[in-house]
């Protein structure tokens, strides 16, 4: 059981949390003028690293409030 | 309660019900390290608000800022989130305290933002006593509840068991639970339980 | 008998009853099973699981390979160590050949978790431990102290001395200071069996199966949950085996084991002793079996080793001539010497048990010095001492607990896995019956890592996970393979060190705790009105209320008839209700729903669905606008957390700037929808002061109220098609509200309904439901909702994709009714749809949709369905086949809307309109 630190209520354990995916990826200003595989690409594609990884969660059983963290996906480890 | 008027049949005054209106039996049962009590019926409203100072005047004391709670036995505040706080009043009714809260913000800061929302159903209080108290929480709450780090003014939005859960420290072995009304029957089942090593 | 005088820490001026095997024995508080069967002279405990081979008891705690019992009494139990098993009185247990069996009565016992925070957990009450708690209390920390035996002290026998005192002199001290200070927990008979991430510790405490009496309400197992700042891993280490041919016959076990049996429990465990070792601990204990009056001859094949008694050679098998139990009776040596014993006991050096480092990543180094892999690496967060740190002498354990660097030892290491002799009776894993000739054969089919050699040979996964046989399969593997050990490495430790019941993991999440049962503020009602109950996700719905002599299909008909020709009522309370509060309310929902909510006039209602950015359905329900700045947004029962959550990413992630926010009010609001062409007469009765008619209520318009200065919410909502109001009130006042419209409604015969009949009468209108008629893959366009997907709105959630090519192939799954030509057949939800066909072809046979629902109709008179049909919408008055239960039922493919497709009912009979 990890704990994840919310930028707001500090070390909870990961139950608290829900994932979010990658962090960083924009609603694109106009969908849609973007071409099917823009689209496609925005919807569907994510990056997958082996290390380093910006990623959303949301604090859902505590403050509900979405955070950006950095995670290592070899170790797990949160960079704090 | 039905009484028969004149052929037409009226209820009796639509009184309000308590989620936890039936357990006293069975919280009375238990022993004096380990009490619990159901408290309906406290109004609470959520506030959201990026001027929190506009309602030091209602709660009686500044607004608190993550994991903890402040005010007086009129009104508590409740850190829910980094603009969100939870009133709760004990006295006041619901629509006082929703209206309470409205003028009060307004006010003191006229051009903030205040979103109000009466959630006193929402939630309903158990408080959670005795020399045992904090044995039973550390059954089902991961997180540090030792005196140290959780104690009389500390508040967390945390899972108790498998429920959500609005934790205050009031005081050594004293401890104010508000979880979901729909949640309240498995938390006093949970409670009960978890309380009957001490039985 | 075996036991000897002046040994052992057991009470002997009591004695305890048990049986084993049918027999009945005598021992004595302080023994464990296994070492009051050796006591009474039982070498045999059970036999092996491949071979039948007789076992006994080959080491003297958790790392036995061999001593499996299955226990009966008290509590049926099975695959639990005799090492391990305190004995009680009326202990009744039997032998295992490597199975047991599960207990076929229910588990009465109580189980429960615990959490508890520390600065520094320490995990091992030896002497290394012990300094490293008294340190880190006297230096103000919070300490959490586990130890898996009943005492502390670990390893050491009493005979040792610490400080200028006797051992346990020092332990008893250490441990009363301990204890006195308040911020220390000590948890004995405390397993700490998984160390994770962030100081992550879980901990089997066993509280109750040493006590003769069990108190009734403390539970019998307790799980600590454990966070540590600091985690000491002090466990000690495990004597390890030599593979000798015929090494598993009883009577043959650890050297240390044995001596552990003499000074815990007075047990000697032979008269005529060989001890066979490269290790030079086996001495003492050889010396002190030889002090308790045992003859001992000591075999070590290190030149120079020893006294002149020693035998310099090597054993090379057993013999258990003339042995009714299987036991030892000889040993043969390399050199033809044939020496007759009734114990032979084994030492080749010492394996640092070093689990719970492995389990947190921590890589182990082998170190040729040592002659034993060990913490390779520092700990993040936590450190290892003593004997699981390679530090085996006394004194060095002691100043690693201090956390001083020890003084540098000098060892003589002498490696010897095996020796020479018939692989295929060497055994590796006494549990598993593997042999060295298992791993020969693994080595022959190419395998080169060790972790493909144990999953091979099964070496390491027996209910010890190879504590004592994991590290020399390594050696013999890298012997085989020709590569040094140290390249090879060692298979990894994962959790749990040792056995966990399920029922323990459990915990007191059983039975009525297992998962929390939501429940309505009208639940007592719906429990006294007889409803029989659905789970919908977490919650307890009613979902129908049988009359006496009802099935539920009788109950719903009626139920269904009450709403379509008189009135129902249903609780509709577990919608997700959500308040959208702010100047930009109506922006965020235009962003969020396909359909325009900003144009909604405060007082009106309007039907919303909301999509994914994948353009898919992912819920629907109605929005109130309350004023310019407010809106109420109702959800599906099961949408309601996960739509906050989503509508939560968007506004927090995606438009911070957007003054909009979001509170639940699914609890704060009860709402119960009154149903049907009546429903007018109940809310006139019920709110006598506002104006119901059509003119003045119109349908989706809502308006708030009192009743007897409750504030009341009355809208005009229909998810039957029928007249309707939704009367939403607070939650306080649910259940009284609830009771004043069963009274009002009783002179028009109101009837309870419950989630069933709401499922007819939504699906005989078409009305879908997210999440049934719905997964995941389906389009408003595929529901044939597109009315409610705006043309207007430049962009929304989900509306780009609906243009993409995959969205608008022809022949994607569209939602349809189905009829089946015999009006009484009922086809089972989940039904497989095919092409109209009298004999399926051969497989496979194409598919083109499922039944999602499916129902008896009391208003249609006959059942129907709905169901995904690929190219649906295209299909409608074409005949299909769905296969049920080997038979090819005919059904007629309609619109989903079967039930006055007109809308001619919403607004009640037209005579009182």
């Amino acid at each position: 059981m990890q704990l994840i630190h919310c930028p707001w209520c500090g070390p909870r354990e990961e139950v608290e949390f829900h994932y979010g995916g990658q962090a960083g990826v924009a609603y694109p200003a106009d969908p849609a003028v973007l071409s099917d595989e823009e689209w496609a690409r925005y919807v569907f594609v994510r990056d997958n690293p082996k290390g380093r990884f910006e990623e959303r969660w949301s604090h859902s059983a505590g403050c509900r409030r979405w955070f950006t963290a950095v995670r290592d996906t070899v170790t797990y480890r949160f960079e704090r | 309660m039905v009484s028969r008027v004149s052929g037409d049949v009226v209820t009796d005054v639509l009184r309000p019900a308590g989620a936890l209106d039936g357990w006293a039996g069975r919280f009375a049962a238990l022993p004096d390290s380990v009490t619990l009590l159901a408290e309906p019926f406290h109004a609470m409203v959520d506030v959201r608000t990026a001027d929190p100072a506009a309602l030091e005047r209602l709660v009686g004391a500044p607004l608190p800022g993550p994991n903890a709670w402040s005010g007086g036995e009129r009104v508590t505040a409740i850190w829910l989130g980094p603009d969100e706080w939870l009133l709760t009043s004990p006295f006041l009714s619901p629509a006082e305290l929703e209206g309470a809260a409205r003028e009060t913000g307004a006010a003191a800061l006229p051009d903030a933002r205040l979103a109000v929302v009466d959630v006193s159903a929402q939630r309903t209080t158990v408080r959670l006593r005795g020399a045992h108290a904090r044995d039973v929480l550390e059954t089902g709450c991961a997180i540090d509840l030792l005196p140290r780090s959780f104690g009389a003014g500390s508040a967390a939005v945390t899972l108790l068991g498998q429920s959500g859960v609005v934790l205050l420290g009031l005081g050594p072995s004293d401890y104010r639970i508000l979880v979901r009304s729909s949640f309240a029957a498995y938390l006093a089942e949970w409670l009960l339980d978890a309380a009957s090593e001490w039985r | 008998m075996s036991r000897v005088d002046g040994y052992g820490r057991i009470d002997r001026s009591r004695t305890l009853t048990f049986t084993f095997d049918g027999e009945q024995y005598a021992g004595h508080p302080g023994d464990t099973l296994a070492s009051a069967l050796l006591a009474n002279g039982v070498r045999r405990v059970g036999t092996s699981v491949k071979l039948d081979r007789p076992r006994g008891i080959t080491a003297a705690w958790s790392e036995d390979p061999t001593g499996l019992v299955q226990v009966e009494e008290p509590f049926p139990e099975p695959m639990l160590l005799a090492t391990t098993v305190d004995l009680v009185d009326g202990l009744v247990a039997r032998g295992l050949g490597g199975r047991g069996r599960l207990a076929e009565v229910p588990d009465t016992a109580r189980y429960d978790r615990r959490y508890t925070h520390c600065e520094t957990l320490v995990i091992g009450a030896g002497p290394a431990g012990l300094l490293a708690a008294r340190t880190a209390a006297r230096r103000g920390d919070r300490v959490v102290l586990v130890d898996d035996r009943p005492a502390a002290g670990g390893s050491l026998l009493g005979t040792e001395r610490i400080c200028g005192r006797s051992a346990f002199d020092f332990v008893a001290d250490t441990v009363a200071e301990l204890r006195a200070d308040p911020d220390v927990r000590i948890l004995p008979r405390t397993t700490a069996f998984g160390h994770y991430d962030d100081g992550f510790v879980l901990a089997l405490e066993r509280r109750t199966d040493h006590l003769a009496q069990p108190p009734r309400d403390v539970s019998r197992q307790r799980v600590w949950r454990i966070r540590a700042g600091h985690v000491v891993v002090a466990t000690g280490a495990h004597e390890r085996p030599i593979v000798v041919e015929d090494n598993d016959r009883p009577g043959i076990m650890l050297a240390a084991s044995a001596r552990d049996l003499l000074h815990r429990y007075g047990v000697l465990v032979g008269r005529e002793i060989v001890v066979f070792t490269t290790d030079d601990a086996a001495y003492d204990a050889a010396a002190d079996l030889e002090r308790a009056g045992a003859r001992v001859t000591v075999v070590d094949p290190r030149p120079g080793a020893g006294g002149s008694a020693t035998h310099h050679a090597r054993v090379v098998g057993t013999s258990a001539t003339g042995s009714e139990d299987g036991a030892v009776t000889a040993v043969t040596l390399d050199d033809g010497t044939v020496l007759p014993c009734d114990a032979l006991l084994l030492s080749g050096g010492w394996n640092p048990t070093a689990h719970l480092f492995s389990h947190v990543r921590g890589a182990l180094r082998y170190d040729a010095e040592l002659g034993a892999f060990r913490p390779g690496e520092p700990l993040d967060g936590g450190t290892v001492v003593g004997a699981a740190n390679g530090t085996f002498d006394l004194a060095g354990c002691l100043a690693e607990g201090r956390g001083e660097t020890p003084e540098p030892v000098a060892r003589r290491t002498h490696v010897l896995w095996r020796t020479e002799g018939e692989p295929a009776r060497q055994f590796v894993d006494l549990q598993r019956d593997s042999t060295v000739a298992d791993i020969a054969r693994a080595v022959a089919s190419g395998m080169r890592s060790v972790e493909h050699v144990k999953r091979y040979t099964t070496i390491g996964t027996a209910h010890d996970q190879g504590k004592t046989s994991g590290v020399i399969a390594s050696g013999i593997t890298a012997e085989l393979l020709g590569v040094p050990v140290e390249s090879l490495g060692t298979t990894t430790f994962r959790p749990p060190y040792t056995p966990v019941a399920f029922a323990a993991l459990a915990g007191r999440q059983r039975g009525r705790l297992y998962d929390p049962e939501r429940t309505t503020a009208l639940h007592a009602w719906h429990v006294e009105a007889g409803a029989v109950f659905e789970d919908v996700g977490q919650w307890k719905r009613a979902r129908y209320y049988p009359r006496p002599g009802e099935d539920m299909e009788a109950a719903v008909l009626r139920e269904c008839a009450a709403a379509r020709t008189g009135v129902g009522i249903l609780d509709g309370s577990t919608l997700g209700k959500i308040d959208v509060q702010g100047p930009d309310a109506g922006v965020l929902l235009d962003r969020i729903y396909t359909n325009m909510m900003s144009s909604l006039k405060p007082g009106r209602v309007r039907y919303g669905v909301m999509c994914g950015v994948d353009g898919m359905v992912i819920d629907d329900g109605t929005v109130l606008r309350i004023d310019d700045e407010r809106f109420l947004v109702y959800t599906t029962t099961g949408g309601a957390a996960p739509i906050l959550d989503h509508l939560e990413e968007w506004l927090q992630t995606e438009w911070p700037e957007l003054r909009v926010s979001l509170t639940s009010v699914t609890e704060q609001w009860a709402t119960f929808p009154v149903v049907g062409p009546r429903s007018r007469d109940v809310i006139g009765a019920f709110a006598p002061h506002v104006d119901v008619s059509n003119a003045a209520f119109p349908f989706m318009s809502w308006l708030d109220t009192e009743v007897d200065g409750v504030p009341v919410r009355l809208a005009r909502i229909s998810f039957s098609g029928e007249l309707a109001w939704e009367v939403s009130v607070d939650g306080w006042h649910a259940a009284a509200v609830w009771r004043r419209l069963l009274d009002l409604g009783a002179p028009h015969g109101i009837t309870p309904y419950g989630t069933e009949t709401m499922h007819v009468l939504r699906a005989e209108k078409g009305y879908p439901i997210i999440g049934q008629d719905t997964d995941g893959t389906v389009t408003p366009q595929d529901l044939g909702t597109e009315w409610a997907v705006s043309k207007k709105k430049p962009d929304f959630v989900g509306r780009r994709s609906f243009a993409r090519p995959a969205n608008l192939d022809p022949l994607r799954k569209q939602l349809v009714g189905l009829l089946p030509v015999d009006p009484d057949l009922k086809l089972p939800e989940g039904s497989q749809i095919v092409e109209l066909t009298d004999a399926l072809p051969p497989p496979p046979v194409p598919m083109l949709g499922h039944v999602t629902s499916s129902y008896r109709s009391a208003a249609l008179g006959r059942t129907f369905a709905l169901a995904l049909v690929k190219g649906g919408h295209a299909r409608i008055g074409e005949r299909l086949t769905v296969p049920v239960d080997g038979a090819l039922v005919p059904v007629e493919v309609t619109g989903s809307v079967l039930f006055d497709p007109e809308g001619t009912r919403r607004d009640g009979e037209p005579s009182v309109r």
